[in-house]
Protein backbone atom coordinates (compact mmCIF):
# COMPACT_ATOMS: atom_id res chain seq x y z
CA UNK A 1 0.00 0.00 0.00
CA UNK A 2 1.01 3.40 -0.17
CA UNK A 3 -1.04 6.15 1.52
CA UNK A 4 0.05 9.75 1.94
CA UNK A 5 -2.40 11.44 4.31
CA UNK A 6 -2.19 15.46 5.59
CA UNK A 7 -2.02 15.77 8.74
CA UNK A 8 -2.28 19.48 9.22
CA UNK A 9 -4.59 21.59 6.93
CA UNK A 10 -4.18 22.33 3.84
CA UNK A 11 -7.59 23.93 2.05
CA UNK A 12 -5.82 26.76 -0.07
CA UNK A 13 -8.19 28.62 -2.64
CA UNK A 14 -8.69 26.99 -5.88
CA UNK A 15 -5.40 24.17 -5.27
CA UNK A 16 -7.22 21.81 -2.73
CA UNK A 17 -8.70 19.56 -3.19
CA UNK A 18 -7.57 19.50 -6.68
CA UNK A 19 -6.12 22.30 -8.76
CA UNK A 20 -9.02 24.39 -10.61
CA UNK A 21 -7.66 27.42 -11.12
CA UNK A 22 -8.39 27.88 -14.44
CA UNK A 23 -12.19 27.61 -14.81
CA UNK A 24 -14.71 28.81 -17.85
CA UNK A 25 -13.30 31.73 -18.74
CA UNK A 26 -10.26 30.21 -20.02
CA UNK A 27 -12.16 27.69 -21.50
CA UNK A 28 -13.88 29.83 -23.55
CA UNK A 29 -11.00 31.93 -24.25
CA UNK A 30 -9.28 28.92 -26.16
CA UNK A 31 -12.43 28.04 -27.88
CA UNK A 32 -13.14 31.74 -29.06
CA UNK A 33 -9.21 32.26 -29.84
CA UNK A 34 -9.49 28.83 -32.10
CA UNK A 35 -12.20 30.33 -33.94
CA UNK A 36 -10.54 33.51 -34.57
CA UNK A 37 -7.71 31.25 -35.58
CA UNK A 38 -10.01 29.47 -37.80
CA UNK A 39 -11.78 32.78 -39.24
CA UNK A 40 -7.81 34.21 -40.19
CA UNK A 41 -6.95 31.21 -41.87
CA UNK A 42 -9.85 30.59 -44.05
CA UNK A 43 -11.29 34.22 -44.96
CA UNK A 44 -7.33 34.72 -46.03
CA UNK A 45 -7.17 31.62 -47.91
CA UNK A 46 -10.10 32.36 -49.86
CA UNK A 47 -8.63 36.21 -50.34
CA UNK A 48 -5.34 34.37 -51.37
CA UNK A 49 -7.10 32.54 -53.72
CA UNK A 50 -9.07 35.51 -55.50
CA UNK A 51 -11.89 33.74 -54.68
CA UNK A 52 -13.93 36.47 -52.29
CA UNK A 53 -16.97 36.68 -54.61
CA UNK A 54 -17.87 33.14 -54.85
CA UNK A 55 -17.01 32.34 -51.21
CA UNK A 56 -18.56 35.91 -49.89
CA UNK A 57 -19.37 34.80 -46.89
CA UNK A 58 -15.83 33.67 -45.61
CA UNK A 59 -13.97 36.41 -47.54
CA UNK A 60 -16.56 39.43 -45.93
CA UNK A 61 -18.24 38.15 -43.14
CA UNK A 62 -16.91 35.39 -41.27
CA UNK A 63 -13.53 38.21 -39.88
CA UNK A 64 -16.61 40.30 -38.18
CA UNK A 65 -17.47 37.07 -36.58
CA UNK A 66 -13.58 36.69 -35.74
CA UNK A 67 -13.13 39.78 -34.36
CA UNK A 68 -15.82 39.62 -31.88
CA UNK A 69 -14.77 36.31 -30.64
CA UNK A 70 -11.31 37.87 -29.79
CA UNK A 71 -12.95 40.53 -27.98
CA UNK A 72 -15.07 38.15 -26.35
CA UNK A 73 -11.80 36.11 -25.52
CA UNK A 74 -9.66 39.23 -24.36
CA UNK A 75 -12.71 39.98 -22.06
CA UNK A 76 -13.08 36.61 -20.78
CA UNK A 77 -9.49 36.41 -20.02
CA UNK A 78 -9.48 39.92 -18.11
CA UNK A 79 -12.18 38.15 -15.65
CA UNK A 80 -10.37 35.55 -15.35
CA UNK A 81 -7.47 37.20 -13.70
CA UNK A 82 -7.57 37.58 -9.82
CA UNK A 83 -5.43 40.51 -9.57
CA UNK A 84 -6.65 42.33 -12.39
CA UNK A 85 -5.29 45.60 -11.00
CA UNK A 86 -1.71 44.88 -12.76
CA UNK A 87 -2.87 43.13 -15.95
CA UNK A 88 -1.06 45.61 -17.62
CA UNK A 89 1.94 43.82 -16.77
CA UNK A 90 1.52 41.17 -19.13
CA UNK A 91 2.91 44.03 -21.84
CA UNK A 92 5.38 45.27 -19.49
CA UNK A 93 7.84 42.14 -19.94
CA UNK A 94 8.12 39.95 -22.58
CA UNK A 95 9.14 36.55 -20.79
CA UNK A 96 10.20 34.21 -23.68
CA UNK A 97 10.43 30.81 -21.41
CA UNK A 98 6.43 31.46 -20.72
CA UNK A 99 4.00 30.31 -23.82
CA UNK A 100 1.70 32.86 -22.11
CA UNK A 101 3.78 35.72 -22.86
CA UNK A 102 4.23 34.65 -26.28
CA UNK A 103 0.47 34.82 -26.43
CA UNK A 104 0.17 38.60 -24.76
CA UNK A 105 1.89 39.75 -27.54
CA UNK A 106 0.66 37.20 -30.79
CA UNK A 107 -2.50 37.94 -29.66
CA UNK A 108 -2.41 41.52 -30.47
CA UNK A 109 -1.08 41.09 -34.02
CA UNK A 110 -3.85 38.50 -34.62
CA UNK A 111 -6.11 41.28 -33.25
CA UNK A 112 -4.71 43.71 -35.74
CA UNK A 113 -4.84 41.14 -38.45
CA UNK A 114 -8.67 40.39 -37.90
CA UNK A 115 -9.66 44.08 -37.62
CA UNK A 116 -8.26 44.48 -41.51
CA UNK A 117 -9.75 42.04 -42.54
CA UNK A 118 -12.78 42.25 -41.37
CA UNK A 119 -12.24 46.49 -42.48
CA UNK A 120 -11.47 44.56 -45.77
CA UNK A 121 -15.08 43.12 -46.32
CA UNK A 122 -17.20 45.66 -44.16
CA UNK A 123 -18.47 47.10 -47.89
CA UNK A 124 -19.62 44.04 -49.34
CA UNK A 125 -20.44 41.75 -46.05
CA UNK A 126 -21.94 44.18 -43.78
CA UNK A 127 -22.77 47.43 -45.59
CA UNK A 128 -25.25 48.92 -42.81
CA UNK A 129 -22.37 48.43 -40.76
CA UNK A 130 -20.28 50.50 -43.20
CA UNK A 131 -22.04 53.04 -44.00
CA UNK A 132 -21.82 54.92 -40.81
CA UNK A 133 -18.01 54.71 -40.71
CA UNK A 134 -17.58 56.00 -44.46
CA UNK A 135 -19.54 59.31 -43.00
CA UNK A 136 -16.37 59.92 -41.13
CA UNK A 137 -13.08 60.45 -43.73
CA UNK A 138 -11.00 58.80 -41.37
CA UNK A 139 -13.28 55.44 -41.35
CA UNK A 140 -13.25 56.15 -45.32
CA UNK A 141 -9.87 56.14 -45.60
CA UNK A 142 -9.44 53.14 -43.42
CA UNK A 143 -11.93 50.81 -45.60
CA UNK A 144 -9.65 51.81 -48.95
CA UNK A 145 -6.89 51.27 -46.82
CA UNK A 146 -7.77 47.52 -45.39
CA UNK A 147 -8.90 46.91 -49.23
CA UNK A 148 -5.44 47.68 -50.68
CA UNK A 149 -3.32 45.74 -48.52
CA UNK A 150 -5.80 42.62 -47.96
CA UNK A 151 -3.26 40.48 -49.91
CA UNK A 152 -0.08 41.17 -47.64
CA UNK A 153 -2.68 41.03 -44.77
CA UNK A 154 -4.04 37.62 -45.66
CA UNK A 155 -0.82 36.54 -46.24
CA UNK A 156 0.04 37.38 -42.42
CA UNK A 157 -3.30 36.21 -41.33
CA UNK A 158 -2.65 32.46 -42.51
CA UNK A 159 0.85 32.79 -40.75
CA UNK A 160 -0.91 34.00 -37.50
CA UNK A 161 -4.16 32.02 -37.60
CA UNK A 162 -1.79 29.19 -37.37
CA UNK A 163 0.77 30.18 -34.63
CA UNK A 164 -2.36 31.16 -32.57
CA UNK A 165 -4.42 28.28 -32.61
CA UNK A 166 -0.81 26.36 -31.92
CA UNK A 167 -0.98 28.81 -29.06
CA UNK A 168 -3.85 27.87 -27.56
CA UNK A 169 -2.76 23.94 -27.53
CA UNK A 170 0.67 24.30 -26.41
CA UNK A 171 -0.30 26.66 -23.66
CA UNK A 172 -1.55 23.56 -22.31
CA UNK A 173 0.83 21.35 -23.49
CA UNK A 174 3.57 23.31 -21.66
CA UNK A 175 1.92 22.65 -17.82
CA UNK A 176 4.60 19.52 -17.59
CA UNK A 177 2.81 19.60 -13.87
CA UNK A 178 -0.70 18.76 -15.77
CA UNK A 179 -0.12 15.57 -17.28
CA UNK A 180 -3.28 15.27 -18.81
CA UNK A 181 -2.86 18.11 -20.76
CA UNK A 182 1.17 17.62 -21.42
CA UNK A 183 0.87 15.99 -24.87
CA UNK A 184 2.40 17.03 -27.69
CA UNK A 185 -0.54 16.64 -29.85
CA UNK A 186 -2.66 19.19 -28.16
CA UNK A 187 -0.92 21.97 -30.50
CA UNK A 188 -2.25 20.65 -33.73
CA UNK A 189 -4.93 18.92 -32.50
CA UNK A 190 -6.14 22.56 -31.14
CA UNK A 191 -5.37 23.53 -34.75
CA UNK A 192 -7.73 21.41 -36.10
CA UNK A 193 -10.18 21.76 -33.99
CA UNK A 194 -10.14 25.74 -34.19
CA UNK A 195 -10.27 25.32 -37.67
CA UNK A 196 -13.49 23.38 -38.10
CA UNK A 197 -15.17 25.59 -35.43
CA UNK A 198 -14.52 28.00 -37.84
CA UNK A 199 -15.94 25.82 -41.26
CA UNK A 200 -18.82 24.79 -38.57
CA UNK A 201 -19.77 28.66 -38.17
CA UNK A 202 -19.67 29.20 -42.68
CA UNK A 203 -22.19 26.72 -42.86
CA UNK A 204 -24.51 28.06 -40.54
CA UNK A 205 -24.05 31.32 -41.93
CA UNK A 206 -23.52 31.05 -45.37
CA UNK A 207 -26.77 30.80 -47.95
CA UNK A 208 -24.09 29.95 -50.81
CA UNK A 209 -24.38 26.24 -52.27
CA UNK A 210 -21.04 26.44 -53.45
CA UNK A 211 -19.59 27.67 -50.64
CA UNK A 212 -21.60 25.31 -48.19
CA UNK A 213 -20.69 22.59 -50.55
CA UNK A 214 -16.98 23.18 -50.15
CA UNK A 215 -17.42 23.58 -46.18
CA UNK A 216 -19.60 20.35 -45.99
CA UNK A 217 -15.98 18.45 -47.19
CA UNK A 218 -14.12 20.68 -45.44
CA UNK A 219 -15.23 19.71 -41.88
CA UNK A 220 -15.81 16.50 -42.47
CA UNK A 221 -12.22 16.20 -43.01
CA UNK A 222 -11.32 18.08 -40.09
CA UNK A 223 -13.46 15.91 -38.20
CA UNK A 224 -12.11 12.79 -39.47
CA UNK A 225 -8.55 14.52 -39.05
CA UNK A 226 -9.67 15.53 -35.29
CA UNK A 227 -10.90 12.22 -34.49
CA UNK A 228 -7.37 10.51 -35.55
CA UNK A 229 -5.85 13.49 -33.85
CA UNK A 230 -7.65 12.73 -30.24
CA UNK A 231 -7.85 9.21 -30.33
CA UNK A 232 -3.31 9.73 -31.25
CA UNK A 233 -3.04 12.18 -28.43
CA UNK A 234 -4.97 9.52 -25.85
CA UNK A 235 -2.49 7.29 -26.80
CA UNK A 236 0.50 8.92 -26.82
CA UNK A 237 -0.48 9.50 -22.88
CA UNK A 238 -1.07 5.95 -22.53
CA UNK A 239 2.14 5.34 -23.51
CA UNK A 240 3.96 8.57 -21.35
CA UNK A 241 4.96 8.60 -18.12
CA UNK A 242 3.13 6.79 -15.26
CA UNK A 243 1.33 10.05 -14.40
CA UNK A 244 0.12 10.55 -17.73
CA UNK A 245 -0.63 6.74 -17.93
CA UNK A 246 -2.32 7.43 -14.43
CA UNK A 247 -4.22 10.81 -15.89
CA UNK A 248 -6.13 8.40 -18.47
CA UNK A 249 -7.81 6.63 -15.58
CA UNK A 250 -11.04 9.35 -14.76
CA UNK A 251 -12.07 8.71 -18.79
CA UNK A 252 -11.53 4.94 -18.79
CA UNK A 253 -13.87 3.98 -15.83
CA UNK A 254 -13.33 6.81 -13.47
CA UNK A 255 -15.49 9.80 -12.62
CA UNK A 256 -15.28 11.79 -16.44
CA UNK A 257 -16.20 8.49 -18.51
CA UNK A 258 -19.05 9.08 -19.47
CA UNK A 259 -18.66 13.00 -19.57
CA UNK A 260 -15.68 12.36 -22.08
CA UNK A 261 -17.79 9.12 -24.10
CA UNK A 262 -20.95 10.48 -24.27
CA UNK A 263 -21.65 14.30 -23.66
CA UNK A 264 -18.00 14.65 -26.09
CA UNK A 265 -16.89 12.01 -28.76
CA UNK A 266 -20.37 10.92 -29.46
CA UNK A 267 -22.25 14.00 -29.90
CA UNK A 268 -19.31 16.38 -30.60
CA UNK A 269 -16.97 14.67 -32.97
CA UNK A 270 -18.55 11.12 -34.48
CA UNK A 271 -22.45 12.29 -34.69
CA UNK A 272 -21.25 15.31 -36.98
CA UNK A 273 -18.71 13.28 -38.77
CA UNK A 274 -21.93 10.60 -39.77
CA UNK A 275 -23.83 13.73 -40.81
CA UNK A 276 -21.31 15.46 -42.86
CA UNK A 277 -20.24 11.82 -44.50
CA UNK A 278 -23.70 12.40 -45.51
CA UNK A 279 -23.71 15.91 -46.69
CA UNK A 280 -20.75 15.04 -49.03
CA UNK A 281 -23.29 13.53 -51.28
CA UNK A 282 -23.99 17.32 -52.40
CA UNK A 283 -27.09 17.77 -50.61
CA UNK A 284 -27.70 19.55 -47.73
CA UNK A 285 -30.81 19.92 -46.26
CA UNK A 286 -31.91 22.31 -43.47
CA UNK A 287 -31.98 19.54 -40.55
CA UNK A 288 -28.17 19.33 -41.03
CA UNK A 289 -27.96 22.67 -39.54
CA UNK A 290 -27.69 20.30 -36.25
CA UNK A 291 -24.25 19.23 -37.44
CA UNK A 292 -22.49 22.45 -37.18
CA UNK A 293 -23.72 23.25 -34.11
CA UNK A 294 -22.33 20.15 -32.38
CA UNK A 295 -19.08 21.06 -34.45
CA UNK A 296 -19.12 24.06 -32.05
CA UNK A 297 -20.13 22.52 -28.99
CA UNK A 298 -17.40 19.75 -29.34
CA UNK A 299 -15.01 22.05 -29.59
CA UNK A 300 -16.00 23.95 -26.15
CA UNK A 301 -16.46 20.40 -24.87
CA UNK A 302 -12.79 19.09 -26.09
CA UNK A 303 -11.46 22.50 -24.71
CA UNK A 304 -13.44 22.01 -20.79
CA UNK A 305 -11.89 18.08 -20.88
CA UNK A 306 -8.88 18.58 -21.64
CA UNK A 307 -8.17 21.99 -19.12
CA UNK A 308 -10.41 20.55 -16.19
CA UNK A 309 -8.62 16.67 -16.39
CA UNK A 310 -5.26 18.64 -16.94
CA UNK A 311 -6.28 20.29 -13.64
CA UNK A 312 -7.20 17.00 -11.66
CA UNK A 313 -4.58 15.31 -12.95
CA UNK A 314 -0.85 15.99 -10.92
CA UNK A 315 1.89 14.46 -9.22
CA UNK A 316 0.21 15.59 -5.65
CA UNK A 317 -2.45 12.80 -4.85
CA UNK A 318 -2.53 13.58 -0.35
CA UNK A 319 -5.86 12.36 0.93
CA UNK A 320 -7.12 15.69 2.08
CA UNK A 321 -8.90 14.65 5.88
CA UNK A 322 -9.77 18.34 6.82
CA UNK A 323 -13.42 19.01 6.55
CA UNK A 324 -14.67 22.63 6.51
CA UNK A 325 -17.35 22.19 8.60
CA UNK A 326 -15.09 21.46 11.52
CA UNK A 327 -14.50 25.10 11.80
CA UNK A 328 -18.53 26.41 11.66
CA UNK A 329 -18.36 23.59 15.02
CA UNK A 330 -15.66 25.03 16.62
CA UNK A 331 -17.24 28.55 15.95
CA UNK A 332 -20.37 27.14 17.65
CA UNK A 333 -18.69 26.53 20.58
CA UNK B 1 23.45 30.47 -8.40
CA UNK B 2 24.07 30.25 -4.28
CA UNK B 3 21.63 26.82 -3.30
CA UNK B 4 19.76 26.99 -0.50
CA UNK B 5 18.22 23.80 1.05
CA UNK B 6 16.52 22.13 3.42
CA UNK B 7 16.63 19.08 4.88
CA UNK B 8 14.32 16.96 7.27
CA UNK B 9 14.98 14.43 9.07
CA UNK B 10 11.95 11.95 9.02
CA UNK B 11 13.13 9.61 11.62
CA UNK B 12 12.78 12.75 14.30
CA UNK B 13 10.10 14.53 12.69
CA UNK B 14 6.61 14.04 15.27
CA UNK B 15 4.00 15.30 12.77
CA UNK B 16 3.47 18.54 15.78
CA UNK B 17 2.72 20.75 13.13
CA UNK B 18 4.73 23.20 14.76
CA UNK B 19 6.39 24.17 11.47
CA UNK B 20 3.07 25.00 9.92
CA UNK B 21 2.12 27.60 12.92
CA UNK B 22 5.28 29.21 13.17
CA UNK B 23 5.16 29.99 9.41
CA UNK B 24 1.87 31.07 9.72
CA UNK B 25 2.88 33.88 12.09
CA UNK B 26 5.54 34.41 11.29
CA UNK B 27 4.72 35.62 7.70
CA UNK B 28 0.57 36.45 9.17
CA UNK B 29 -0.42 33.86 6.39
CA UNK B 30 -4.50 34.54 6.54
CA UNK B 31 -6.82 32.13 8.19
CA UNK B 32 -7.81 29.28 5.50
CA UNK B 33 -4.67 29.33 3.91
CA UNK B 34 -1.32 27.27 3.82
CA UNK B 35 2.23 28.22 2.92
CA UNK B 36 3.66 24.68 4.53
CA UNK B 37 1.42 21.56 5.56
CA UNK B 38 2.61 18.15 7.32
CA UNK B 39 2.08 14.58 4.97
CA UNK B 40 1.65 11.45 6.73
CA UNK B 41 3.18 8.51 4.54
CA UNK B 42 2.53 4.97 5.10
CA UNK B 43 3.97 2.43 2.61
CA UNK B 44 4.45 -1.54 2.43
CA UNK B 45 2.35 -4.23 2.93
CA UNK B 46 0.79 -5.13 6.74
CA UNK B 47 2.40 -6.49 8.81
CA UNK B 48 5.84 -4.98 7.14
CA UNK B 49 4.44 -0.84 6.80
CA UNK B 50 6.53 2.50 7.35
CA UNK B 51 5.37 5.48 8.71
CA UNK B 52 6.83 8.88 8.07
CA UNK B 53 5.90 12.26 8.54
CA UNK B 54 6.98 15.12 5.84
CA UNK B 55 6.49 18.51 6.51
CA UNK B 56 6.10 19.81 3.16
CA UNK B 57 6.35 23.32 1.10
CA UNK B 58 7.44 25.51 -2.20
CA UNK B 59 10.72 22.95 -2.99
CA UNK B 60 12.05 26.33 -4.12
CA UNK B 61 13.52 24.01 -7.35
CA UNK B 62 16.68 25.21 -9.13
CA UNK B 63 14.57 24.51 -12.44
CA UNK B 64 11.69 25.92 -11.30
CA UNK B 65 9.17 25.51 -13.53
CA UNK B 66 6.60 27.84 -12.02
CA UNK B 67 9.42 30.66 -12.71
CA UNK B 68 9.72 29.92 -16.06
CA UNK B 69 6.21 30.03 -16.82
CA UNK B 70 5.12 33.56 -15.23
CA UNK B 71 4.16 35.42 -18.27
CA UNK B 72 4.75 39.04 -16.40
CA UNK B 73 8.21 37.78 -14.40
CA UNK B 74 5.89 38.28 -10.95
CA UNK B 75 8.18 34.95 -9.92
CA UNK B 76 11.57 35.64 -9.43
CA UNK B 77 14.97 34.27 -7.89
CA UNK B 78 15.81 36.10 -4.62
CA UNK B 79 19.55 37.93 -5.11
CA UNK B 80 20.88 34.98 -7.27
CA UNK B 81 19.82 32.37 -5.10
CA UNK B 82 17.68 29.58 -5.60
CA UNK B 83 14.97 31.00 -3.46
CA UNK B 84 11.54 31.39 -5.55
CA UNK B 85 9.93 35.23 -4.47
CA UNK B 86 6.96 36.19 -6.27
CA UNK B 87 6.20 39.95 -6.47
CA UNK B 88 2.92 40.88 -5.75
CA UNK B 89 3.07 44.33 -7.76
CA UNK B 90 3.71 42.51 -11.25
CA UNK B 91 1.14 39.23 -10.40
CA UNK B 92 -1.88 39.66 -12.69
CA UNK B 93 -2.93 36.19 -10.82
CA UNK B 94 -3.61 34.30 -14.05
CA UNK B 95 -2.74 31.05 -12.50
CA UNK B 96 0.09 29.88 -15.01
CA UNK B 97 2.62 29.39 -12.34
CA UNK B 98 0.19 27.47 -10.33
CA UNK B 99 -0.80 25.17 -13.10
CA UNK B 100 3.20 24.43 -13.78
CA UNK B 101 4.31 24.10 -10.61
CA UNK B 102 4.48 19.88 -9.75
CA UNK B 103 4.10 20.40 -5.82
CA UNK B 104 1.01 22.31 -5.78
CA UNK B 105 3.06 24.36 -3.50
CA UNK B 106 1.68 27.70 -4.12
CA UNK B 107 -1.84 29.72 -3.07
CA UNK B 108 -3.81 32.49 -4.42
CA UNK B 109 -3.80 35.28 -1.37
CA UNK B 110 -7.05 37.08 -0.76
CA UNK B 111 -6.30 39.96 -2.39
CA UNK B 112 -5.73 38.22 -5.31
CA UNK B 113 -2.15 37.62 -6.47
CA UNK B 114 -0.10 34.45 -5.71
CA UNK B 115 1.86 33.52 -3.19
CA UNK B 116 4.15 30.87 -1.63
CA UNK B 117 6.77 29.85 0.92
CA UNK B 118 10.07 31.94 1.16
CA UNK B 119 12.09 30.31 2.89
CA UNK B 120 11.70 33.17 4.78
CA UNK B 121 14.54 35.20 3.07
CA UNK B 122 13.98 37.80 5.20
CA UNK B 123 14.98 36.14 8.23
CA UNK B 124 18.15 34.22 5.92
CA UNK B 125 18.75 37.80 4.84
CA UNK B 126 19.59 38.28 9.00
CA UNK B 127 21.59 34.75 9.49
CA UNK B 128 18.42 33.59 11.12
CA UNK B 129 16.85 30.34 9.66
CA UNK B 130 13.36 29.80 8.49
CA UNK B 131 10.96 30.19 10.78
CA UNK B 132 9.20 26.49 10.36
CA UNK B 133 12.73 25.32 11.25
CA UNK B 134 13.65 27.69 14.59
CA UNK B 135 10.69 25.96 15.74
CA UNK B 136 10.75 22.49 15.54
CA UNK B 137 10.94 20.73 19.15
CA UNK B 138 12.74 17.48 17.02
CA UNK B 139 14.97 19.68 15.40
CA UNK B 140 14.75 17.69 12.72
CA UNK B 141 14.25 19.82 10.08
CA UNK B 142 17.63 21.85 8.96
CA UNK B 143 18.21 24.82 6.71
CA UNK B 144 21.66 25.75 4.90
CA UNK B 145 23.96 26.61 1.56
CA UNK B 146 24.45 23.56 -0.08
CA UNK B 147 27.84 24.78 -1.89
CA UNK B 148 29.03 24.94 0.92
CA UNK B 149 30.81 21.36 2.09
CA UNK B 150 30.50 22.32 5.85
CA UNK B 151 27.34 23.06 6.42
CA UNK B 152 24.81 20.79 8.08
CA UNK B 153 22.87 20.11 5.31
CA UNK B 154 25.55 19.68 3.00
CA UNK B 155 27.04 17.37 5.52
CA UNK B 156 23.39 15.18 6.31
CA UNK B 157 23.27 14.64 2.88
CA UNK B 158 26.75 13.48 2.42
CA UNK B 159 25.80 10.82 5.11
CA UNK B 160 22.62 9.86 5.09
CA UNK B 161 19.99 8.19 2.76
CA UNK B 162 18.09 10.91 1.27
CA UNK B 163 15.27 11.79 -1.33
CA UNK B 164 13.74 15.05 -2.32
CA UNK B 165 10.12 14.93 -3.93
CA UNK B 166 9.01 14.06 -7.44
CA UNK B 167 13.00 14.67 -8.79
CA UNK B 168 11.29 12.97 -12.06
CA UNK B 169 10.18 16.30 -12.91
CA UNK B 170 13.82 18.03 -13.44
CA UNK B 171 12.58 20.78 -11.21
CA UNK B 172 15.73 19.60 -9.19
CA UNK B 173 14.13 20.73 -5.92
CA UNK B 174 15.42 22.04 -2.56
CA UNK B 175 13.71 20.52 -0.10
CA UNK B 176 15.08 17.05 1.03
CA UNK B 177 14.07 13.98 3.63
CA UNK B 178 16.03 12.01 5.38
CA UNK B 179 14.45 8.08 5.46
Amino acid sequence: MREEILITVRDNYKIDPTVSVWGWQVIADLFLVGLTAGALIFAALVILRGKEETFDFTAKRLPLIGLISIGLAMTFLFLKLTHKIVFWRFFGAFVPTAVMSWGAWLLQLVILAILLLTLQGLRKGYPSLASPVEKFGIGRWALNWAERIKRPVAWASVVLGVIIAFYTGTLMTSMDARPFSSSGLMAPLFLVSGLATAAAVVLIGSRNAEERRLFTGTLFGLLAFKVLLLALTLANLANGSQQQIESLHPIFGGDYTQLFWLFFVIPGLLVPLVIEAFGLRGKRPAWMIISPVLVLYGAYMLRQLFVDLGQVSGYIDYVNTYNPALLDLLGMH
Amino acid sequence: MIRYAMVIDTKLCIGCGDCVVACKTENKVPAGLNRDWVVEATTGTYPDLKTEFRSERCNHCTKPTCLYACPTAATYRWEGTNIVLVDPDKCTGCGACIAACPYDARLIMNEGYVSKCTFCHHRVEQGLDPACVASCPTNCMHFGVLDDPNSTVSRLLATREHKAMHEETGNEPQVYYLT
